[in-house]
């Protein structure tokens, strides 16, 4: 389990997290709604320890992450597959070898490496890209090799950030299939970062609403689509914002 | 004053606690082996190996430069057979370390700064991380090493152009023999001339990919921010080299 407890983070003068508390649940897909800039990748950041938070604790399974030392930071990160917003993949490297790259670091043996590469691309669709360097897969391509990145390592746990942002419908489709299909086929948790509603609604089992550094709102998928608070509504429905009505309710919360 | 840098949180225990921290770090990366070492031909090779053909083409020049220099120096006053040892001197002790030094700073300094960069804006780094690598390990040590290893061999050849291009001039334009360069060349050679270059050569070397590794890594904001580090990788070398050429000159000399 996943646990962000009264989590603050601030960059300079700007506090992006404030007071941020969510837990989530074991094999479950939750999704964290926001508006650009809200904070939603930097609450991500700190399930890996790629952020401490100024105050506050992440916990998973128990360890509270920025405690870790290096050795069990590294152990924890073995659990946790991360699909970065824009792949990350490694320029310098094939398809294959960017999968294999985590691979080796688990310490597998050939034979099992091969086949974890070959089985990871065969769920995302892309058994033919092995070869392929990430500079010749189109966007949509490139996520996919980045999840199948993140499957291979048989985490408990995958993090997806933005995952179908800047795709096309049809390859946004394509994407939120194999988030459903590796919780499906693998039984991982899984927290998913996005402003992409109708993907939210579609792999997600629970949604939580991260407005000016806190939770506003989480429920499940139909508690949302039929909530009440009016900034969320707004957020979902992609109405814009009345900026003076929403500061009041600021200052009342 | 003093007490207030000694204070808790003051300067002085800044300072310690971040070189402490520093070098666990570099402890910790350098013995991460089996991260570095197969990385560590590929840089000898990208960084070393690739960089001859310009240290070569400055060196034949400033050997030229140098024989004709020293004719028009010594006229009248000094036999003409001292080209030779001024030649030699100065490459082999000063102009080949330095000038190779300067030129693999452009060269391999900003190349560094660049790549990694690029890979810090577009969160490979962060990839590396979550997939449980430290990035210093698979970055900057084979980087590191290799600029400390292949340095002085880049140098060697440099030196050996070097002088061979004044040889060349001096039995051509200068009416001096053969015989007679060399026995300028061998009039103070002592074996410290050629160590203490190499040293030189082989500290440039760890100076500037570490400056291009530094500057890399910490880069911030898109492909503005991939330039400035560029920018300040290359002038941080070239200062470094500028440094450490006065500091062993002072220790060694």
């Amino acid at each position: 389990m996943i646990r962000f407890a009264n989590v603050s983070k601030a960059f300079g003068p700007k506090r992006v997290l404030a007071g941020f508390t969510l837990d989530i649940p074991d094999g479950e897909t939750t999704v964290i709604i926001g508006f650009s800039g809200s904070g939603k990748s930097v609450a991500l950041k700190h399930i890996v320890g790629l952020l401490a938070p100024d105050s506050g604790l992440v916990e998973v399974d128990g360890a509270v992450v920025h405690e870790l030392d290096h050795e069990e930071l590294t152990r924890l990160r073995r659990k946790i597959g991360y699909v970065f917003q824009f792949a990350a993949l490694f320029d310098s490297l094939t398809v294959a070898d960017n999968i294999r790259l985590g691979l080796v670091r688990q310490g597998l043996d050939e034979a099992t490496i091969r086949s974890r590469i070959r089985d990871s691309l065969a769920l995302v669709d892309l058994a033919d890209a092995e070869d392929r360097f990430p500079a010749e897969l189109s966007g949509g391509m490139r996520k996919r090799v980045g999840i199948a990145r993140a499957i291979a390592l048989r985490p408990r746990y995958i993090l997806y950030d933005e995952p179908t942002t800047g795709l096309d419908p049809v390859t946004s489709a394509v994407i939120d299939e194999l988030m459903l299909r590796a919780r499906r086929e693998l039984g991982v948790t899984g927290v998913v970062v996005t402003h992409d509603m109708r993907s939210a609604y579609t792999v997600g089992d629970r949604i939580a609403m991260l407005y000016q550094g806190r939770v506003r709102q989480v429920g499940p998928i139909e508690a949302i689509r039929h909530t009440d608070d009016p900034v969320v509504r707004n957020f979902i429905e992609g109405r814009p914002m009345d900026l003076e009505r929403l500061a009041a309710l600021a200052e009342e919360r | 004053m003093p007490h207030t840098l000694a204070a808790p949180g003051g300067l002085l225990p800044r300072l310690v606690t971040r070189v402490g921290r520093g070098a666990v770090e570099t402890g910790r990366a350098l013995a991460d082996l089996r991260t570095w070492l197969p990385l560590l031909l590929a840089q000898m090779r990208r960084l070393g190996v690739d960089s001859v053909p310009i240290a070569l083409f400055i060196a034949a020049f400033t050997g030229i430069v140098l024989a004709l220099l020293s004719r028009y120096i010594f006229t009248g006053a000094v036999p003409i057979y001292f080209v030779g040892a001024l030649v030699g001197k100065t490459i082999m002790m000063e102009l080949g370390p330095v000038l190779t030094g300067l030129a693999l700073a452009g060269r391999v300094g900003a190349n560094i700064a660049a790549e990694l960069g690029t890979m810090r804006v577009t969160e490979q780094v962060d990839a590396l991380e979550t997939l449980a690598y430290n990035p210093k390990s698979y970055l900057v040590v084979p980087r590191v090493l290799a600029g400390a290893v292949m340095f002085p061999f880049v140098t060697s050849l440099a030196v050996v152009t070097g002088i061979a291009a004044g040889w060349i001039t001096s039995i051509n334009l200068l009416e001096l023999t053969t015989l007679e360069f060399v026995k300028g060349l061998r009039l103070f050679y002592r074996f410290k001339d050629i160590w203490f270059g190499l040293v030189k050569a082989a500290s440039f070397g760890a100076a500037v990919t570490l400056a291009g590794a530094m500057m890399g890594l910490a880069t911030k904001g898109g492909a503005e921010g991939v330039g400035r580090s560029t920018t300040r990788a290359v002038v941080l070398g070239c200062e470094a080299i500028l440094v450490l050429d006065a500091f062993w000159a002072l220790v060694l000399l």
